[in-house]
């Protein structure tokens, strides 16, 4: 592994989201900043409804125009996404930003082939033959491990298994050979199995298409496999980002303590109970200007009711109140009553 | 392939053998009244009835009754109206059904066409003045009876604005047959056309635009946009290809029933003889040969329009296939 830094792919600066709602504006996304660089795995984590998938689809320019208000800063290749008109962002999608969705059994178009729906992205970007595009898909279906990419070009999305759709999905993202992969859950609708070969098949892709993959996921074991850095939200924040090892060794903001130490053991003895958080995340239209984990921390004081500043330890950086030394004092405190109970 | 089409039409033969039977025993057999005094209509003879009698067999078993009656209808033909006397069931019918086919067929044209601009706009301009716009339209379009909208258009077309350059194309009410005469065809019927339409083109754009707005919150429609695929494409490809099956659905009953005789109001309106005409006149002068006539002719078209329906579904829905 070398040390040079590759050159930063997607910048996020200030990003915010909010919708119109019969009840007056709800911010969703607040204030998120990240940068993913060259073939990097950046991982999202976050509860439902802290906003991931919010954050996702603006930088797609996914959301609907009409209701949705996208303040801040995306810059993609030195380009900024969201000042872009309808047509060139359309250039973007699916060219060199591929989506991989949620849920597999959904995602595909019920009524055409998926060597058809693969086709229809490379012929929408590039001037090709149907003949081609469709050994191209078969080539693509061949490579996300179709076992047998000749016949499954032909199958309609109701005839596959979950994995094999989800293997479909990825391989129409990928057609283009997109810079950037953004995956929202990918495996949470898929067994556990199939989850690992998903999971290996992202990072084996990255290797050989060299894409820089954003993983929105609420499971941290995915994270810490696959992960080369994480970005941590809570109500439409990013409370902590940071590359993985270091975080997983130390997390710095109270709500990561709480995430790390909801994930079960695999050694040892069986808890009784497994570890959660008090209390449940806010809506996003009651978050104010303070910190949004406030109410369900242990540890807040006043200091946490106004906006939260960002302090950066080493690769680390989280919105948090607490200085070190308190900051180690308290996390060991968590810590060792986690040991004890 | 082969073998689903045949068992299609062998069901279709199944459920028209039973409506002929359910139609037969209806007006023959229902205790307390004589089929020969009723087949020979109001007034007649008692000679009359009593030659009727012996001639359909009513005085032997149902299912001889029955088949004697259907061999008259469809294999010799000669089952003639008792109160046009001589006037036969079966030519009867054939003459009016293409006025009808004429009729309905454009309109059908019409309704689906406006029906899918109107819910595709509708869908795409989402809660904007032009949807609302269009759905209080599409409303007034289901709203307004055909018989009074008919009346109106008459009123305009052929008396008050005849005289008008709009109007003076328009020509008096009746049919004239496509085959010799097809411009005089599209000219008298453009206006029913147009009438009939209305309340379709109502319905189906308030349908179509409804299940548009609930596709494009599918996963799918978003996965066609994060493509990078024209809004255009997404639309047609995407979105309406696959609400199209509710649609479908919608046409083969309508049309069926419409061909069947319910557009009777329309043809009413605009003199066109058809067989809804030739339906309610025959129901009036209680011509039973003629109601049994017109409604397996009816029965006929309603069958086949679903049968059709089935096949668009195969051709359509990949999902069907299987199944």
């Amino acid at each position: 592994m070398t040390f040079v830094e590759k050159p930063i792919l997607l910048d996020v600066n200030g990003l915010t989201v909010a919708f119109a709602t019969d009840r007056g504006p709800v911010t969703a996304v607040r204030d998120v900043s990240f940068s993913v660089r060259e073939g990097e795995i950046l991982s999202i984590v976050g509860e439902s409804g802290s906003g991931k998938s919010v954050t996702l689809l603006s930088l797609l320019g996914l959301h609907d125009r009409k209701t949705t208000r996208v303040n801040g800063m995306v810059s993609f290749r030195g380009r900024g996404i969201l000042d872009l008109s309808p047509g060139e962002l359309r250039s973007i999608r699916g060219r060199e930003i591929g989506l991989i969705s949620q849920d597999p059994m959904t995602a595909l178009t019920p009524v055409y082939t998926i060597g058809w729906q693969i086709a229809e992205q490379i012929r929408a970007h590039e001037r090709i033959s149907a003949r081609a595009a469709r050994k191209r898909a078969v080539e693509l279906l061949g490579e996300v491990g179709l076992s047998n990419p000749q016949e499954a070009v032909d199958r309609y999305p109701h005839q596959l298994s979950g994995g094999m759709r989800q293997r479909a999905v990825i391989a129409m993202a990928l057609s283009c050979n997109p810079a950037l992969l953004v995956a929202d859950e990918p495996t949470t609708a898929l067994d556990v199995t199939v989850q690992a070969q998903v999971l290996d098949l992202l990072l084996r892709l990255r290797k050989d298409f060299g894409s820089a993959i954003i993983l929105i996921t609420h499971d941290m074991g995915v994270v810490s496999e696959v992960a080369d850095r994480v970005a941590v939200m809570y109500a439409g924040r990013i409370v902590e980002r940071g590359e993985t090892e270091a975080m997983f060794e130390s997390p710095l903001h109270p709500y990561s303590w709480g995430l790390m130490g909801s994930i079960p053991p695999l050694a040892g003895p069986r808890l009784a109970r497994l570890k959660s958080i008090p209390g449940m995340p806010p809506t996003p239209d009651r978050i104010g200007e303070g910190c949004g984990f406030a109410p369900r921390c242990a540890f807040a004081r006043a200091a946490c009711l106004e906006r939260p500043p960002l302090r950066k330890i080493g690769t680390q950086a989280a919105l948090c109140v607490l200085e070190e030394p308190e900051r180690a004092a308290l996390r060991r405190t968590v810590l060792s009553a986690e040991e004890l109970a | 392939m082969f073998f689903a089409v045949l068992q299609r039409l062998g069901q279709m033969l199944f459920v028209m053998i039973g409506i002929s039977a359910l139609v037969f025993l209806i007006f023959f057999a229902t205790p307390g009244s004589d089929p020969a005094a009723r087949l020979a209509g109001r007034n007649a003879s008692p000679e009359t009835v009593e030659a009727i009698r012996k001639d359909f067999g009513f005085d032997r078993p149902l299912p001889v009754q029955y088949v004697i009656m259907m061999n008259r209808l469809f294999v010799t033909q000669d089952l003639t109206s008792f109160v046009n006397r001589g006037l036969r069931i079966v030519p009867a019918v054939a003459q009016a059904a293409p006025v009808t086919l004429s009729l309905v067929a454009g309109a059908a044209v019409l309704w689906v066409v406006g029906g899918i601009l109107v819910g595709v706009v509708a869908a795409l301009a989402r809660d904007t003045l032009l949807d609302r716009g269009l759905m209080v339209l599409a409303l007034i379009g289901v709203s307004m009876p055909v018989y009074w909208l008919g009346e109106v258009m008459n009123l305009v077309t052929q008396s008050r604005f005849h005289d008008t350059i709009l109007f003076s194309w328009v020509p008096s009410l009746g049919y004239k047959p496509l085959l010799t005469d097809p411009w005089g065809w599209f000219k008298t019927l453009l206006i029913p056309w147009f009438t009939l339409a209305a309340l379709y083109i109502g319905i189906y754009g308030r349908v179509l635009r409804a299940n548009l707005v609930e596709a494009y919150q599918e996963d799918f429609i978003r996965t066609a946009r994060a493509k990078g695929l024209s809004p255009a494409r997404v639309m047609v490809r995407h979105a309406l290809r696959t609400s199209l099956i509710p649609f479908v659905t919608m046409f083969g009953l309508d049309f069926g029933v419409l061909v069947g005789g319910s557009a009777l109001l329309t043809e009413v309106v605009f003199g066109l003889n058809g067989v809804g005409r030739l339906t309610y006149q025959a129901l009036l002068n209680l011509d039973l040969p003629m109601v049994l006539g017109t409604v397996m002719y009816a029965s006929f078209f309603v069958v086949l329009a679903n049968a059709l329906v089935d096949v668009v579904y195969v051709l359509i829905d990949p999902r069907v296939r299987e199944s």
